[in-house]
């Protein structure tokens, strides 16, 4: 990214934020499926691993019982754009089950023009065939591309396509040009 | 660097880079439906000028994995191992649309040669005596995975037992396995030790007996027949005396040490035990690594890091 | 050609046994008429900053007519020999049909009076075909004018018939020359043997494979005292065994090429076969010897081994490729860079040594001197220039030297006193 003239930056979440929304969407996911039966949390690599653990970790506490299965899956072996723009694989695919007749919970940090999530769904599918894929995304941050929702939303927070969302534990981070704030 | 010619152009870093997308190709491969769509519409080619069934058909597995066409071309039965049709054959191929080449000759320097005639990426799969560069790699990631190191062989002791001087796959390993820290010995006869063997960063021992009981890695080469007739070696019962490993020897070996094999096995001449009655022995795994590293290397150069591979310095 | 030809070689640097001294030459009807101070004639070729010496010759070109026109021909050989400074060239007898018999040899020394850019000279072999196993008839190719002979390309590897052809050559007044390779030792060699090799995983060609035979022909000549010539010296070794046998007063003469005194081995490590060449090239410390022996006296000439090669023959794996490479217009510019002798040296190697050793110094390698052959080399050691491939008079491209800059160039060239190149360019 080059370095813009002048950054303004906004703090969206902090982490209380952070943690809250993770306990609703938990919530939510438990409450949409009746339950937990066949549901299995996969985080994308790598910015919704941490964010799946800590979902996985909350459906724990609300349901205890019962263990859902957690898994992460690289979409870079999926992306539309390989010959377009550099791909470095990042951390392996980790499904710990086959997917067929599950409800996938699909998890990442930012959701943006929907296309590595396109991705991760033709991934999952080298899986099994699951019954239901439903996204969880912390930010929604808008221009969408494709065909794409969520499920389960943090926040909707509308962006500049030239700003940068970052998150992480301690929030979530908007970074823009003082232009385009303009 | 565009293509894959020789380990020279991999520094540590680099090789470590690739070693890890062979992780993720491996787990690919561990799938039920083992196929990503990564190299969709691109075509890879193999033209092998020297025969080698084994090789090719990993390579083509490893494009069709990655949902790559391919193309082959075997000349290994007909008359043109000639230059003249070398360059007719690379130029008349290339304009029927390919993105990679995966070239093996009997002539080193041949890969090298093809990249002055398309724009295609060109890998190397053994060009004479000089590289196999995709072997090596798929030797480092089978003895760093075994080991579970992460992608550093600091300290570990390899010993590369036969025809070293012959030897395109030793030229490859010793390159890689020094850059990776590990400390190699070259178990030959003097006349099939490289020229100026000084010069490559090694020990040198001169029977294997010298080095069962202490090494880690036990690599064994293919001893051809065919040595026998330029006097390299008397002949075959004294080089299995001194070079072959035996039962009495795979007894000496450490329990945690790996027996490694490029392919194919001479039994009879380096290979006196069955290696499937030899725990350590990482054979298979050598095979199936292929595939993992031939994906890896096909996935980076036609579409993955930033400009093939990173440029080892 | 019978004309009254007539110029004056104005404003040059007459280089002789005696001295160099700046004076200007004239040329009348094929020979020289007078050497002084500021002469002046109908025709004057500007010698400014140039040397003026006897042409050069060629103990070693292979023009490749007959047997492979497509990569030169007399002609074309003669014009890149002519352009380089050169008035005669002995030619290697390694042709199809070979140079061992009369009728071939009349048919290349007639091509080479046709073309009329420089003499051809053409060397015979050693054994019939150079098959190495029965010898050449020396005695009625000498009648036809042949004075070397040689298997080039190959050396005569049986001990026994190398002490015949010696001690049958020593009555008939002819030089044997012998390429010193020990075929059983080099067999597959692609390049020198050393580290290089090693690293790039192709066989070598160990020092010692010339060494061995260079050796063997010392004593051979010592014990039948025929003299011996030795062809394109590359090794260390070699230049010291010579240096002995000189010293122990035997009757034998060396040659080195322009390449072995510029290029390594290094530059094969891109497996261009543009650099591979028989001997090959070898280390910077073979070099330094060879530089040493050209110093002392040890070698006598300088040869090029011009082996002009097809461009679809050079675009092979280095192995199947064949070795060679163009030398003749590069040679001057080569050795000054290289070496930098002096201008009585340079004479020395590219003409006097040259011409009686190839036996032609009645004509050639003469004195700048009133009475004399008009055989002359106009040259300048302070020009630089850049080589280009496709600027060359020979037919084939394989110039190892495409690109580079080297200083000292050949300017005119005098051959039986008519003008053949003028400026760099030929006449005819």
């Amino acid at each position: 990214m080059n370095p813009p003239t002048a950054l303004r930056e906004t703090r969206i979440l902090d982490a209380d934020g952070i943690r809250r929304a993770i306990t609703r969407i938990a919530h939510e996911v438990v409450e949409r499926n009746q339950g937990i039966d066949n549901v299995v949390v996969v985080g994308m690599q790598t910015g919704g691993v941490w964010i799946a653990e800590r979902i996985h970790e909350a459906i724990g506490t609300i349901e205890p019982l019962r263990k859902v299965p957690l898994g992460a899956v690289d979409v870079s072996m999926y992306r539309d754009d390989i010959s377009l723009r550099p791909v470095v694989p990042s951390a392996p695919t980790r499904i710990p089950c086959d997917l067929t007749g599950a409800t996938v919970i699909l998890v990442d940090d930012v959701l943006y023009t929907g296309r590595t999530v396109r991705a991760a769904l033709e991934a999952l599918n080298d899986h099994g065939r699951p019954r239901a894929v439903q996204l969880a995304v912390i930010v929604d941050r808008g221009h969408r591309e494709l065909p794409i929702r969520p499920d389960f939303v943090g926040k909707n927070v509308p962006t500049h396509m030239a700003d940068t969302v970052t998150v992480g534990p301690d929030g979530v981070l908007i970074s823009s040009t003082m232009d385009s704030a303009g | 660097m565009k293509h894959l010619l020789s380990t020279a152009q991999l520094d540590a870093a680099a090789i470590g880079a690739l070693l890890d997308v062979g992780d993720h190709m491996a787990e690919i491969n561990a799938r039920p439906v083992p196929k990503v769509p990564a190299l969709r519409g691109k075509t890879v080619a193999s033209v092998f000028f020297e025969d080698s069934t084994r090789t090719r058909l990993s390579f083509e597995t490893a494009a069709k994995r990655l949902s790559a066409d391919t193309m082959t071309f075997s000349a290994s039965t007909s008359s043109v191992n000639k230059g003249e049709s070398l360059r007719d054959t690379i130029e008349t191929l290339a304009a029927m649309g390919v993105d990679a080449f995966v070239v093996r000759h009997k002539s080193s320097g041949v890969p090298e040669a093809v990249t002055q005639w398309t724009d295609a990426v060109v890998v190397n799969a053994g060009d004479g005596w000089h590289q196999h560069p995709t072997q090596a790699l798929l030797d480092a990631f089978t003895i760093t995975r075994s080991f579970g190191d992460g992608n550093t062989m600091s300290g570990r002791r390899i010993a590369i037992v036969g025809d070293i001087k012959h030897s395109r796959v030793a030229r490859s390993d010793i390159d890689v396995f020094t850059k990776m820290g590990a400390e190699v010995t070259l178990v030959a006869p003097a006349t099939l030790l490289p020229v100026d063997v000084g010069s490559y960063g090694v020990s040198v021992a001169h029977g294997i007996d010298e080095v069962v009981a202490s090494t880690d890695v036990l690599y064994m080469l293919r001893m051809q027949k065919e040595r026998m007739d330029s006097a390299l070696v008397p002949d075959i019962s004294e080089y299995s005396a001194r070079f072959g490993l035996d039962e009495e020897r795979a007894g000496r070996l450490q329990p945690h040490a790996l027996v490694m094999h490029p392919g194919p096995m001479n039994r009879g001449v380096e290979m006196l035990v069955d290696p499937g009655t030899l725990p350590g022995s990482r054979i298979l795994a050598q095979v199936a690594n292929g595939v993992s590293m031939r994906m890896a290397v096909l996935f980076t150069l036609l579409g993955g890091a930033p400009n093939g591979l990173s440029q080892g310095d | 050609m019978a004309r009254k030809n007539e110029f004056v070689i104005k404003g040059g640097t007459v280089v002789n046994h005696d001295g160099v001294s700046a004076l200007d030459v004239r040329v009348k009807d094929g020979t020289v008429a007078e050497v002084g101070e500021s002469l002046d004639g109908p025709e004057i070729l500007d010698a400014t900053g140039c040397f003026v010496s006897s042409g050069f010759v060629d103990l070693h070109t292979h023009l490749r007519e007959p047997g492979k026109e497509e990569a030169e021909t007399i002609e074309t050989g003669s014009r890149a020999a002519a352009i380089g400074g050169y008035t005669a060239v002995v030619a290697m007898p390694n042709t199809d049909p070979a140079q061992d018999n009369v009728m071939v040899v009349e048919f290349v020394r007639a091509q080479g009076q046709k073309a009329g850019l420089v003499e051809v000279v053409p060397s015979g072999c050693i054994t019939v075909g150079r098959a190495g196993t029965t010898l050449a008839p020396f005695s009625s190719l000498a009648a036809a004018g042949v004075r070397i002979f040689t298997d080039d390309g190959n050396g005569v590897q049986d001990p026994l018939l190398m002490r015949r052809a010696l001690e049958y050559s020593r009555d008939l007044g002819i030089v044997l020359a012998q390429h010193c390779e020990v075929s059983r030792l080099t067999e597959g060699a692609v390049m020198h043997e050393g580290s290089c090799c090693s690293h790039m995983g192709v066989p070598g060609w160990p020092s010692i494979a010339e060494e061995l035979m260079l050796h063997r022909d010392i004593e051979l000549v010592r014990l039948t005292g025929a003299p011996m010539h030795f062809l394109h010296l590359s090794t260390a070794g070699s230049v010291e065994l010579v240096r002995r046998a000189k010293a122990d007063g035997l009757p034998v003469t060396a040659e080195v090429t322009p390449h072995h005194l510029a290029l390594t081995d290094e530059l094969l490590s891109g497996y261009d076969p543009l650099y591979k060449v028989n001997p090959p090239l070898r280390t910077m410390s073979d070099i330094g010897a060879l530089k040493a022996g050209v110093a002392d006296g040890t070698i006598d000439a300088v040869a090029t081994d011009h082996a002009p090669h097809a461009p679809h023959a050079k675009e092979m794996p280095l192995d199947q490729a064949p070795p060679g490479m163009l030398g003749l217009e590069t040679a001057l510019g080569v050795v000054n860079t290289a070496v930098a002798p002096t201008p009585q040296r340079i004479a020395e190697l590219f003409s006097w040594n040259p011409a009686r050793i190839a036996g032609v110094h009645d004509r050639h390698g003469r004195p700048v001197a009133v009475g004399e052959p008009a055989n002359i080399a106009v040259w300048n050691i302070n020009e630089v220039w850049s080589v280009s491939r496709d600027r060359l008079a020979s037919k084939s491209r394989n110039t190892p030297y495409h690109g580079m800059e080297l200083r000292g160039r050949n300017r005119h060239t005098i051959f039986n006193g008519n003008v053949v190149v003028k400026e760099g360019k030929a006449l005819r």
